[in-house]
């Protein structure tokens, strides 16, 4: 019973393979009260169920017809204290915001307040069903409603689809939008532009709405090539697909120029606004000429995400693509009631491109991020931006003196720091750092993304980390480099110290197994 | 005669039909390769545009027609095994033949000297 898991340590391994340095070896695998976890399949019985379910009388009438199933499928079952300490004890084998800094860059994984939970699971909200006749819902349809509203205020754009259920899918929905407008003028238009310095998501969403994608160069300094967008418009090109702050972590300055350009030339600006957090209750992209722009509620607004929870991604629109907005929309009408137009709603439902997902859009996410909304207040929304922006600063400038940082001198930097692994030594990489830190207890950062910098390390602390917590990762962030930059062969086998040492990922790509095979 | 792009390609002419891969330096560049995606045979691409997809543990990349052409033939061998991209970019894990449309293009890609030169730049 409770034999060690063949995918991770074993009794017989070595101090050195084990990652037990130092300490005896564990006739378990277990590490003090760290519990090894076996799979499933190694610790379930064919005969054994956590459920008394009563015997099947052979008499009884049965629906299934020849569909019937006549043996066992070679499931095995658990009691249900082992079912339940199967699952906790890989819940603490799971790292996530609750337990530690989470520096993931273009993730914005920051605290979810307990205040957002306490609201999202009043039974107002929780309990009901998105088929519940509309004036038995009128709260939860005021919440939706009242937040796209903020939402609107906040961006300075004039409408919003509350829908879209991620970033990428509301990033096809502006897309979607966009394709919409065009066709209505009889404008078959085939290209969008999208720049390196976008988020990998955007050239993936213009091509699955149907359009040529065409790269734009950045700058040297990380910013869009303003030229050579310039130089690319034409009668064409449908939009472009901006991200900003973009994915090197600057600002892009020329959003106001960009933007002006595109529109002379009949195309229309898709932002990527997974990055608001660091402009929020700063910058308005209505001001900068965005026609579409999604919004992460799980990130700027501290939904749960991140294997915590779903995502949710509205889109604000332009004057020009509001008619345009996917099925369904909040209204209120002359007394004050709230309905939701549909497909039925013929004439108030306009040119709308149609329904984008069966139901109205993720209402546990829309009462936590209204939540932090009005918890905050517009002054408090103003210093996340700000406290982002002020920790992504001291990460780069506590760090640049000894690791590459490439746009260090573009200014200062967004929410996230980005660094690059020029001065590394002995073959060492960026992934090694990125294991490194995981000996050190830190979740690593994004690696290799953006492209444009060689093996970058991508460093989004948020604003909700304190100055201690900050300066302890420093602490962490500058061993492991240093180690790196001395060519430490060890950092190469790391991590050591982790419920599983270094995973074959180019096994795992090139050979995945995909079903258990004892 | 074998030429190099900037964009780490390889171009081996043989008569009037030329052989494209990436090079030493690409593959080392990219990391352990799981995934090659190879154009159609009969495709006609134009020098410049995407004409393959290769994917790595890091991230999937572009490879480009190198000159204009149609596309003779792809390497069978790297659907099974990708890694040949990583042990022998620059001959077994070859990604397609091509006809060679305009024999000018050839010229103002590298030679061999060329492009050890621009990687010395790098």
């Amino acid at each position: 019973m409770n034999a060690p898991n063949k995918s991770g340590w074993k009794p017989e391994m070595s101090l050195a393979e084990s990652g037990f340095l130092g300490g005896p070896v564990t006739t378990t695998g277990n590490r003090g009260l760290m519990l090894e976890e076996p799979l499933l399949f190694e610790i379930g019985r064919a005969d054994v169920t956590g459920v008394d379910l009563p015997d099947v009388d052979p008499a009884a009438p049965t629906r299934l017809g020849g569909l019937a199933r006549s043996e066992a499928i070679g499931l095995v079952g658990l009691t249900e204290p082992e079912t339940v300490r199967h699952y906790t004890r890989l819940s603490r084998q799971n790292y996530g915001i609750d337990l530690g800094f989470f520096p993931l860059g273009s993730c914005t994984m920051k605290h979810n307040p307990r205040l957002n939970e306490k609201m999202a699971r009043l039974p107002g909200f929780a309990d009901i069903h998105p088929l519940a006749p509309q004036s038995s819902v009128q709260g939860a349809l005021e919440v939706v409603h009242q937040l796209g509203h903020w939402l609107c205020k906040l961006t300075g754009m004039p409408a919003v689809a509350m829908s879209p259920k991620a970033g990428a899918h509301g990033e096809l929905c502006g897309i979607l939008a966009i394709r919409a407008a065009h066709e209505a003028r009889g404008d078959a238009r085939e290209v969008v532009l999208v720049p390196e310095s976008a988020h990998g998501t955007n050239p993936a969403t213009a091509a699955f709405a149907g359009y040529r994608v065409e790269d734009i160069p950045a700058t040297p300094e990380g910013r869009v090539d303003v030229a050579a967008l310039k130089a690319r418009l034409g009668p064409d090109v449908a939009g472009v697909m901006i991200t900003n702050p973009n994915t090197c972590g600057l600002f892009e300055k020329d959003f106001r120029e960009i933007a002006d350009a595109v529109h002379a030339a009949g195309g229309y600006v898709y932002c990527d606004g997974a990055n608001f957090n660091a402009i929020v209750g700063k910058v308005r992209p209505g001001d900068l000429g965005v026609d579409a722009m999604h919004i992460n509620l799980h990130k700027t607004f501290s939904t749960p995400h991140g294997g915590g929870g779903p995502g949710s991604g509205p889109v604000v629109l332009s004057e020009a693509l509001a008619p345009y907005a996917p099925l369904p929309f909040i209204r209120k009408d002359a007394e004050g009631s709230f309905y939701l137009v549909e497909e039925e709603n013929r004439e108030e439902r306009g040119p709308s491109f149609g329904r984008m997902t069966a139901f109205h859009g993720q209402m546990g996410m829309f009462t936590r991020a209204l939540t932090y909304m009005l918890s905050h207040g517009a002054d408090g929304l103003k210093q996340v931006a700000e406290d982002a922006v002020l920790n992504a600063n001291y990460i780069l400038r506590s760090m640049e003196d000894i690791l590459h940082a490439p746009f260090g001198a573009s200014g200062p930097c967004m929410h996230e720091a980005l660094f690059g692994d020029k001065d590394f030594t002995n073959g060492l990489s960026t992934l090694d750092v990125a294991k490194g830190l995981i000996d050190e207890g830190y979740h690593p950062m994004t690696v290799y993304f953006p492209l444009v910098v060689h093996g970058a390390m991508l460093v989004e602390p948020t604003e909700t980390e304190s100055k201690a917590a900050i300066d302890q990762f420093i602490t962490a962030f500058r061993a492991v480099t240093e180690r790196a930059l001395e060519g430490d062969e060890a950092l190469k086998q790391a991590p050591y110290y982790s419920p599983r040492r270094r995973l074959d990922e180019t096994g795992a790509a090139r050979k995945p197994k995909l079903a258990y095979e004892g | 005669m074998r030429y190099y792009t900037d964009e780490h390609e390889w171009i081996e002419v043989e008569g009037d039909i030329a052989t494209v891969g990436i090079t030493e330096y690409a593959q080392g560049q990219l990391g352990d390769i799981v995934f090659v995606e190879l154009p159609e045979v009969g495709a006609l691409i134009e020098q410049g545009k995407d004409a393959a997809v290769v994917e790595s543990v890091k991230a999937a990349s572009d490879v480009y027609a190198p000159i204009t052409g149609e596309i003779t033939e792809v390497n069978p061998a790297l659907e099974e095994d990708p890694a040949l991209v990583n042990s022998a970019p620059e001959d077994g894990g070859w990604f397609f033949k091509m006809t060679i449309a305009d024999v000018g293009e050839l010229d103002g890609l590298m030679d061999e000297d060329g492009y050890k030169a621009f990687l010395e730049e790098l």
